[in-house]
């Protein structure tokens, strides 16, 4: 335990001195917008040399096809440029500058080789029409990284095409219908439990099925009987995302998979939280038939602030007809593009995936390898039940049961303080952490979705600990300091009933 | 492993206050004929330095990068990255952080978007944007759903047949689950490259619920919008626009001046390398009357509780975290980190150096033009056109291999997506390419068409 007593518990929390190059603007200072910075003339590129001598774009094309200007575009130099947004730059918590146990969100550290690798020019450069010869080394990529998610997960093929998350998941849902249609049959209808993400609901309706809402028990998961009395010959598939939104592994999720599959419907595995599975328990053997994976999370790759991320979908020999096309195949030692797969649900975008988040995936997975994976996969379990044990005094767990790679809290603050989980979660700012995911899963009611990741150290969780149990007895003792939080960042309590009240979308030249 | 901060202490001591003796206990409650078969048989894990041999060993696989003259685009472009664009977006503040849910703490993302809402608007005239999608094609196809709900009592969705193949496909995937909704293709003119008016006007009927028309087209071809918003209008329907070239809209009319009601796109050309086809960066502009429907992110203006002017994400009940099954999309995050490369290379360009980069290209495009024919190579439409066209070759095969040999990448082969243009070869030209790559251009397709007649 000698490592802890380094750690000195946060008595009051410190001004983030080097959030900003800037002195705290004062109320009523606006910051300024790239728009506003601007002044006539001033240029950040020089004026494009040509080569060549003839007519300008303008004669060529003629006027009525050309527009007068770019009003109010900005105008401004490359310093001025720069400096704009480092600043801004700086204005944001990000993962590689504190804790940011965002729950669901899996933010892990994101090793910086991987970006360099997808800046190699091999991969940079490559243009997404070259044909298939000159990108043998991005199919080959391409194929390992297929084979590598196979192995994770236990099934038998993967499609890296789909962007996101939730593309994979209209992806996969899409080709439980084309699967049921193959079979002659039709179901309208897709069993989804009560703490699902609320992308699982919004697929299913784009994938055209109704929604079925399964109930969790008491404990937090979903019983095999609650899917016997939902199952008919009208249910295409059941979601499961496993460990599910609370945490928790869904213990009967085997029976559940037979429960579906006796009534020809078919398993979703939602892979949001496919860290804490690495290495513990693949889809596969669940009896998932179709699983996506979001390489944002699991695989660390960068979340950008909101993406790029990317969402491969895998699936069980069966589901194979029905991947996006194209398809990888290999032909006399060669890697090609087939795009001859009349089965196929089509495709959701343009090319291959995103190439460039599929460098950095793979990358991970070669740096970790096997082994690698499976003990982060553990770590990171460990982690969030080391948090729930060290607050579970003031913050009880949402259920009874074992943790997996995240935790989810409550606390009486409401009743006893008056003081909302929000409240908390501004007021964690002051701190310099990131505040958890809040109220959610919807079941929960003040929810607070904690997962570490296996990136941070133990004295990073005792740091957190210690704010957390500051800020509960803040709440006790002063829960005006919680309501007005946060207190020590450029901005106060941010007005977000405003901003929906009268939507300002963009900047508008008022004074011209 | 060297992410992994977990001394072997560390580990014995976190495993006692959990109340459990080892990493394996904690997952003893997992069933297990699920545990037994969970290893994950992969090579063990590489130091940075393998990886990174390893990483380079495949890029260098790829062929079509060094000493190569490339004439490749059709939805994708060659265009120069200033170095500053990179800098900011290799920043890990902006890079690791997440959806701005935490708006206090979010700030630096969140004004990036919002200027980024502002410069799609001001390119496409229109009145409001969202803060990003994938791509080019799923906006397409998203702006279509958008549609359906604008229109929810249509049917007909008229895609011209010169839009991008990948766009056609992802519409019709996104749209493949509403069994009444009917996708029609609209020809093109195979003089000109444009969308063919008179079938459009003949597919425009009462049941229309929209038309998706590219501007510029897969051909490189400028469409005439407002012709085709004027008769979709006429039959009541919505006028989606969808650009692949988005440096076109620093030259030409902007949609909203041509009578469109949903514009769409792709913006890689703005500050995205070429990264074999993704991450891309969609976008989508409409005007405020139709915000509330407009799929993703909004980040809006508001103040925080001393006054200051900041920003948030916005209208939120129409996402799929608030209103589950009944949301306007399943999009969750949006491409932020590459609407930061858009927004800083659009400010770097500004407003004199967008406008003079797409005329460049204009300008190199028509002199590539112009020098292939003096070569015996022709344009297949008369159509103008912004920084592609379509050329005809005897042998496309032939042709791109003989190119290839001298060390030129000439085009991209429409056979596949056109069979009736088997003998197409779709030519982009950019400010990547001078004077001299267009000369070798012209050599290489002389030479290789010459051998075969």
């Amino acid at each position: 335990m000698a490592s802890v007593s380094k750690v000195a518990p946060i008595e009051k929390p410190v001004r983030q001195k080097d959030l900003s190059d800037q002195a705290p603007r004062t109320p009523g200072k606006k910051a300024e917008l790239i728009f506003e910075r601007s002044s006539p003339d001033r240029r950040g590129v020089d004026p494009a040399k040509s080569s060549i001598d003839g007519p300008s774009a303008v004669e060529i094309l003629g006027a009525e096809l050309c527009r007068d200007d770019l009003a109010g575009f900005p105008e401004l130099s490359e310093p001025d440029v720069m400096r704009h947004f480092l600043r801004l730059s700086q204005l944001n918590f990000a993962q590689a500058l504190q804790f940011y146990p965002l729950g669901s969100c899996t933010m892990k550290y994101n090793p910086v080789l991987n970006d360099e690798m997808a800046a190699l020019s091999g991969f940079a450069e490559l243009h997404p029409r070259v044909r298939d010869h000159l990108a043998q080394g991005a199919h080959e990529l391409m194929a390992r990284l297929e084979a590598a998610l196979c192995e994770i997960s236990a099934m038998d093929a993967v499609s890296l095409h789909p962007a996101a998350g939730a593309q994979g998941e209209l992806t996969g849902l899409l080709m439980v219908r084309a699967y049921h249609r193959k079979c002659g049959r039709a179901p309208r209808k897709v069993i989804i439990p009560d703490t699902a993400h609320g992308t699982n609901p919004a697929s299913s309706a784009l994938a055209g099925f109704d929604v079925v809402v399964a109930r969790s028990n008491a404990r937090g998961f979903i019983e095999a009987s609650e899917v016997r009395r939902l199952a008919n010959d009208d249910i295409a598939a059941m979601m499961v995302t496993n460990p599910n939104t609370l945490g928790i592994f869904e213990p009967e999720i085997r029976e559940i998979a037979t429960v579906l599959h006796e009534r020809g419907a078919l398993l979703y595995l939602d892979g949001a939280n496919f860290n804490a599975l690495l290495g513990v328990a693949k889809p596969g053997d669940m009896g998932a038939d179709v699983v996506q994976f979001n390489l944002h999370k699991t695989f660390s790759t960068p979340h950008g602030g909101g993406g790029p991320g990317a969402g491969p979908v895998g699936v069980k020999r069966a589901l194979e007809p029905f991947l996006p096309t194209p398809r990888l195949a290999l032909q006399n030692d060669q890697w090609t593009l087939d795009y001859d797969r009349p089965a196929s649900i089509g495709r959701l975008r343009s090319f291959y995936g995103n190439f460039g988040m599929l460098v950095r995936a793979y990358s991970y997975i070669l740096a970790l390898g096997g082994d690698g994976l499976e003990k982060a996969g553990r770590l990171a379990i460990l982690n969030a039940n080391y948090v729930r044990k060290r607050l579970s005094a003031h913050y009880p767990s949402a259920s009874p049961e074992p943790s997996m790679h995240e935790c989810v809290l409550t606390h009486g603050l409401e009743q006893r303080a008056g003081v909302s989980t929000l409240d908390i979660a501004k007021r964690l700012l002051d701190f310099g952490i990131h505040p958890p995911t809040i109220y959610f899963p919807l079941v929960v009611r003040g929810a607070l979705m904690i997962e570490p990741t296996e990136t941070e150290s133990r004295e990073t969780l005792e740091e957190f600990v210690a704010a957390m149990e500051t800020i509960y007895r803040e709440a006790i003792d002063e829960p005006g300091l919680l309501k007005s939080a946060p207190h020590t960042l450029l901005l106060g309590r941010v007005d977000e009933v405003e901003a929906a009240r009268h939507p300002i979308l963009r900047w508008q030249n008022v004074s011209k | 492993m060297r992410f992994l901060p977990h001394s072997k202490d560390d580990i014995a001591a976190m495993l006692q206050t959990v109340g459990v003796d080892s990493l394996d206990a904690l997952i003893a409650h997992i069933p297990a004929e699920l545990r037994e078969r969970a290893a994950i048989k992969l090579a063990p894990g590489l130091s940075e330095s393998e990886v990174s041999s390893e990483m380079s060993a495949l890029a260098e696989k790829n062929r079509g990068i060094d000493g190569r003259t490339s004439f490749l685009g059709a939805g994708y472009y060659r265009h120069y990255i200033p170095a500053a664009v990179r800098a900011i977006t290799s920043r890990a503040e902006f890079a690791t952080a997440y959806t701005p849910y935490q708006a206090e703490a979010s700030q630096g993302t969140l004004q990036a978007i919002f200027e980024f809402q502002t410069l799609v608007s001001q390119l496409t005239g229109m009145e409001i944007a969202n803060a990003s999608m994938y791509d080019g094609a799923s906006a397409a196809a998203e702006a279509v759903l958008m549609a359906r709900r604008l229109k929810p009592d249509r049917h007909r969705v008229v895609v011209s047949r010169a839009l991008w193949p990948d766009y056609r496909a992802a519409i019709h995937t996104y749209l493949s689950a509403f069994e009444t909704i009917e996708i029609l293709e609209a020809p093109f003119d195979r003089q000109n490259g444009m969308v063919d008016l008179a079938e459009l006007e003949r597919l425009a009927d009462a049941s229309l619920l929209c038309v998706v028309s590219g501007y510029p087209n897969m051909f490189g071809v400028i469409e005439p919008l407002a012709r085709v918003s004027a008769i979709t209008h006429a039959a009541g329907g919505i006028t989606i626009s969808s650009t692949a070239e988005p440096l076109a809209l620093g030259l030409l009319k902007p949609p909203s001046e041509l009578g469109v009601d949903i514009a769409v796109g792709e913006a890689q050309s703005f500050g995205l390398p070429l990264q074999y086809g993704g991450p891309g960066l969609g976008f989508m502009a409409t005007q405020a009357a139709r915000m509330r429907q407009i799929p993703g992110r909004l980040v809006g203006e508001t103040h925080d509780s001393r006054g200051q002017r900041c920003f948030c994400l916005t209208l939120a009940t129409r996402e799929q975290h608030i209103r589950r099954e009944r949301a306007t999309s399943n999009i969750c995050t949006n491409h932020s980190l590459c609407a930061l490369a858009a927004t800083v290379y659009l400010s770097l360009m500004g407003r004199q150096g967008l406008r003079e980069l797409a005329a460049r290209n204009v300008e190199l495009a028509h002199h590539a033009a112009d020098q292939l024919g003096r070569a015996g190579v022709y344009t297949s439409f008369s159509g103008p056109f912004f920084n592609e066209f379509v050329i005809s070759v005897s042998d496309v095969a032939a042709a791109l291999d003989s190119a290839e040999s001298e060390g030129v990448l000439a085009g991209v082969p429409l056979g596949r997506d056109y069979p009736e243009l088997a003998d197409g070869l779709l030519v982009s030209v950019t400010e990547m390419n001078d004077a001299k790559q267009i000369s070798r251009l012209c050599a290489a397709l002389r030479g290789g068409d010459g051998e075969r007649e």
